[in-house]
């Protein structure tokens, strides 16, 4: 089995840890992985901002850097699930669609592919989970509050592997926290106020840290938190999944 | 409504001026989803019952047109007059004629949106017919000369003690005066003569059934019950979408309805009009105003199959904290920012827009119209159209061009790491929005491809 390792280019940019986490967790657990060096985006930041005819030149990389590998793995559900739902290619189509049934979410991929069920990870702190969006609702990683349903969580049952780990508890664990790519500048005053109000959840429940599936969410939060002068920190669920703190 | 032409984004900036407001304005609206979750869950059966009625409402859209003649065809046969509007301006001109036919210039008229939607109380009062509002929520906003800020609790947006300050300069309650069940009591008085004196009653339509020509309305004040049954002429308006097949359907439609709308098993009234009384004249409007154009959009034709419960704006995180007003249309929220680009696009163009896609409204939608897709769908259609931003379209390009290319994009990559680095002013200041409220991310020394390279040079 060989997997094309996906990162997203703002996580290639500003969060290269959440990259190389990624990439060791899954050395660790015996995969092959190999990083395509000349990969660059998913095109989400243009279709989300109604341009997705502009996402050709995107597509077509993604097709040309990705095709050849049995799964494609991405530390971010976002990004993953605006290829599942919208790779697109009219010259390959069949490639296309070959992609968007082999690409996974880090921790869906763990899960559902690999079937961990023991990691040797150890961290010790409080930490809060943030249920990001696209990857919950959009993936279906984990159960949503809106509907009944059994509940069941990926990241969840991955976090309960890492030894001193503690989850705190949030009074709403799966509200958006107003990331939403452009909306983040489009939207400021509405995005600003939904990241500040999540934080504010996470900080009330006593969070050290701050994890996602997601590096968009923390980014944005991280961002809140940094200008409230907190000592709370985000934190890649792969680096979490990874660590060797006692 | 007039907003002064101001977007959602600028609305939203205005409401969100008054922190502790919105704060409360969450709170308050969170509140509502928490009963409706409650409500929810208390049936084992939930997510089969919005199958279900999302099953009959797509049987409905595919044939709606054999519908409306059938239920036209019973609805007269028990002696209702039954008008056709084809948009908001005929529905108005519809009602005008019938109160002018029956002598009466004063009207009382529950909740609907519809009305809301065709403008019909500015087109009476122009009129010079005066209407009002029997709903409290709608009573209060109307004494406000304010548009309702939620198609299921109007004044939401209002505090009490707001509430209290209209009251005493309209219905003379003493000044300071804010306790809701006092308040509550003054309005009944007030309502009750009006009730009395009105010969003339409109109300809306939550369900009108195909099989008995019947029309089914919700309230939980009897406020369309007062008005109807002492009025001479009722007046019944409803969008051509809110036709169900059978009576039995019902019995999926009120289970669902007010659980997803209060949290209450059933609205306190669920009135059932099939003939006028004695002495009265029933009318009932279907009004198109759109609506065929939005079913003929393969897209977004199941936006019809709302029976406006408000979950999605409840729901949504961007309602909650921008207000319903900064939606400056009839039906706020993620179901109003699908369908307000099909009655004018260029001027509900930022709507779509007005949202995370985050997906809870999909979620909680009675009748499972995939609110947030048609959201993301509408973005394109808004852009195709022309209806986006020149600047922003420049923008998109240029991040096509760097995407595309892999060298371009290292390069500008380190470029702007270098920038964040060496030269913070020039990107942390006040033209960069996401610098007004959150820290830029932290350049760090390599990018990802960069360490990848110098660690893996075996690969």
């Amino acid at each position: 089995m060989t997997v094309g390792l996906f990162i997203p280019c703002y996580i290639d940019q500003f969060y290269p840890n959440a990259a190389i986490a990624t990439l060791t967790l899954l050395k660790k657990l015996g995969v092959d992985v190999v990083y395509p060096t000349k990969q660059t985006c998913c095109g989400q930041p243009m279709a989300n901002s109604g341009f997705e005819h502009l996402t050709q030149g995107c597509n077509d990389l993604f097709i040309e850097n990705f095709s050849e590998f049995d799964y494609v793995v991405s530390p971010s559900g976002s990004c993953v699930l605006h290829i599942k739902d919208h790779l697109h290619a009219d010259k390959a189509e069949d490639k296309a669609l070959g992609i968007r049934k082999k690409i996974y979410e880090l921790t869906e991929f763990l899960t559902d592919v690999l079937k961990v069920e023991k990691l040797t990870a150890s961290f010790p702190h409080k930490v809060g989970v943030h249920q990001s969006c696209h990857g919950q609702r959009g993936l279906m990683l984990a159960q949503m509050s809106e509907l009944v349903e059994a509940p069941f969580s990926k990241p969840l049952h991955l976090l309960n592997m890492v030894e001193g780990l503690e989850l705190i508890n949030l009074k709403r664990p799966d509200e958006c926290c107003g990331f939403g790519g452009t909306f983040c500048v489009a939207e400021e005053a509405v995005s600003v106020k939904m990241g500040k109000d999540r934080v504010a959840d996470h900080l009330n429940g006593g969070a050290e840290y701050i994890t996602a599936a997601d590096m968009s969410c923390l980014m944005h939060m991280e961002g809140i938190l940094r200008r409230q002068n907190s000592n709370v920190k985000v934190i890649h669920i792969a680096e979490i999944l990874n660590a060797q703190e006692f | 409504m007039s907003t002064g032409a101001k977007d959602h984004a600028q609305l939203s900036d205005i409401f969100n001026k008054d922190e502790a407001r919105v704060d409360w304005h969450d709170e308050t609206l969170w509140f509502v989803r928490a009963k409706r979750d409650k409500a929810a869950n208390s049936l084992p059966e939930w997510e089969a019952l919005r199958e279900t009625a999302s099953q009959i409402k797509d049987n409905v859209l595919s044939n709606l047109h054999d519908y409306l003649l059938q239920f036209e065809a019973n609805a007269e046969k028990n002696g209702i007059k039954v008008h056709w509007a084809a948009n908001g301006e005929e529905h108005n001109k519809i009602v005008h004629s019938i109160l002018k036919e029956s002598g009466v210039n004063r009207i009382v008229k529950s909740k609907s949106m519809l009305t809301e939607e065709c403008h019909l109380n500015d087109y009476l009062h122009k009129n010079d017919i005066e209407v009002i509002d029997t709903d409290l929520g709608e009573r209060i906003v109307q004494l406000a000369e304010e548009p309702p800020s939620h198609i299921v609790l109007p004044c939401i947006h209002k505090k009490k003690e707001e509430i209290g300050d209209l009251f005493h300069k309209h219905l003379g309650t003493p000044e300071g005066a804010s306790d809701p069940v006092f308040l509550t009591a003054a309005a009944r008085d007030h309502l009750r003569e009006k009730f009395i004196t009105r010969k003339a009653a409109i109300t809306g339509v939550n369900f009108a059934i195909a099989e008995t020509g019947e029309f089914v309305v919700c309230t939980n004040e009897g406020n369309a019950d007062m008005g109807a049954h002492l009025a001479d002429v009722h007046i019944a308006c409803m969008g051509i979408e809110k036709i169900v097949p059978l009576r039995k359907h019902l019995s999926v439609f009120l289970r669902i309805l007010t659980r997803s709308a209060t949290g209450q098993p059933i609205t306190t009234y669920s009135s059932h009009f099939k003939k006028p009384r004695p002495g009265q004249t029933m009318h009932i409007v279907l009004v198109d105003n759109g609506r065929t154009t939005q079913l003929g959009r393969e897209d977004f034709r199941n936006s019809l199959k709302c029976i406006r419960c408000a979950a999605c704006m409840n729901t949504c995180p961007v309602y909650r904290r921008s207000g319903g007003h900064s939606y400056h249309t009839a039906i706020a929220g993620p179901i109003g920012s699908i369908l307000a680009p099909n009655l004018d696009m260029k001027n509900y163009a930022d709507l779509p827009f007005a949202s995370t896609l985050c997906g809870s409204c999909s979620n909680v939608c009675p009748v499972k119209i995939n609110i947030h897709e048609q959201l993301y769908k509408w973005r394109q259609v808004i852009v195709k159209e022309g209806y986006a931003d020149p600047k922003k379209a420049m923008a998109m390009k240029a991040m096509d061009f760097t995407l595309s290319n892999p060298s371009i994009y290292k390069i500008a990559g380190k470029a702007g790491r270098w920038v964040l680095k060496h030269a913070p002013f020039t990107v942390n200041n006040k033209l960069n929005l996401w610098y007004k409220h959150r820290e830029m991310p932290e350049s760090p020394k390599q990018s990802f491809g960069e360490w990848y390279k110098q660690n893996n040079k075996n690969d």
